[in-house]
């Protein structure tokens, strides 16, 4: 009972943040709204006893990429996004929410149709133990991903790489 | 651990579907990211949700959103620094402004 509480709340805070970051007109107000909606994320691995996947989320999401794109929004310029007051077009609003209606619809009628989901296990409030993580995280074995987490780190690299190459100022030639 | 598994799904579709709204709606660049990480983070509840309720003794789900949480940040970076650029050389932050492809 405590867990479907807190996942109502949780669920009002995401759906909520998450509609007004949609619909706000200053962009800086987007990235403060984009920031409730990944903690609101974050509570729902914790809730699901993801303790890890919740803390990777919250020092990444809302501790890296929040921090991104404040610092873009402040550093490209003093007057275009800070104060943007940006104007939508009716036309193209109507047939934003025609589409999301007609996606949310059809995704609707094939969660209702479909009942594989009624066979859900019970599981038991424990928490994932960290050294399966660890080991399944670092192992090369079947179900081990030491090859994905190597991926990345040169996956990271190269964006690091190809971020600098692409903000920084041309040289005068 | 008595939440059904379908609360979950309503709430990372209709997550998904707000955040297909902005990406439609609006013609801001960092906007449009914005509502593309909105799309990032309900595909992740549904990869952590249907790995925790279905297959519980498993990790494929699990690893699959760190990793996805991983290459979200590479892309924002990089997409950042793209608008950065565009911004300084086109002097606007609408999609419409940059129109051809050449520099």
């Amino acid at each position: 009972m405590a867990n479907l509480v807190m996942f109502c709340i949780l669920a009002v805070v995401i759906l909520g943040s998450a509609v007004m970051c949609v619909i706000t007109k200053r962009i800086i107000r987007a990235a403060t709204f984009l920031l409730f909606v990944l903690f609101g994320v974050a509570g729902i691995y914790f809730l699901l006893d993801y303790t890890y996947l919740g803390a990777a989320q919250i020092s990444v999401y809302a501790g890296g990429i929040t921090v991104m794109y404040i610092f873009a929004i402040q550093l490209v310029s003093k007057r275009s996004l800070q104060g943007l007051i940006e104007r939508v077009k009716g036309s193209r609003v109507i047939s934003g929410l025609l589409l999301s209606l007609v996606g949310l619809a059809t995704v609707g009628v094939v969660l209702i149709k479909n009942n594989f989901i009624n066979a859900a296990a019970q599981v038991t409030d424990t928490e994932v133990p960290m050294d399966q993580i660890g080991t399944a995280l670092l192992g090369s074995g079947k179900y081990q991903y030491v090859l994905p987490f190597e991926f990345i780190s040169v996956f990271l690299l190269a964006c690091i790489i190809g971020g600098i190459m692409i903000a920084r100022k041309e040289d005068k030639k | 651990m008595n939440i059904p598994v379908e609360y979950f799904i309503a709430l990372s579709t209709l997550l998904f579907f707000i955040g297909v709204f902005g990406f439609v709606t609006r013609r801001n660049l960092v906007a449009m990211l914005i509502s593309i990480e909105l799309i990032l983070n309900s595909v992740d509840i549904n990869f952590a949700v249907f790995n925790r309720i279905l297959f519980p003794a498993q990790f494929e789900g699990f690893f699959f959103t760190l990793f996805s949480i991983g290459v979200s940040a590479a892309e924002t970076a990089v997409a950042l620094a793209i608008i950065i650029n565009v911004y300084r050389n086109y002097h606007s932050d609408q999609v419409n402004s940059i129109e051809n492809m050449k520099f």
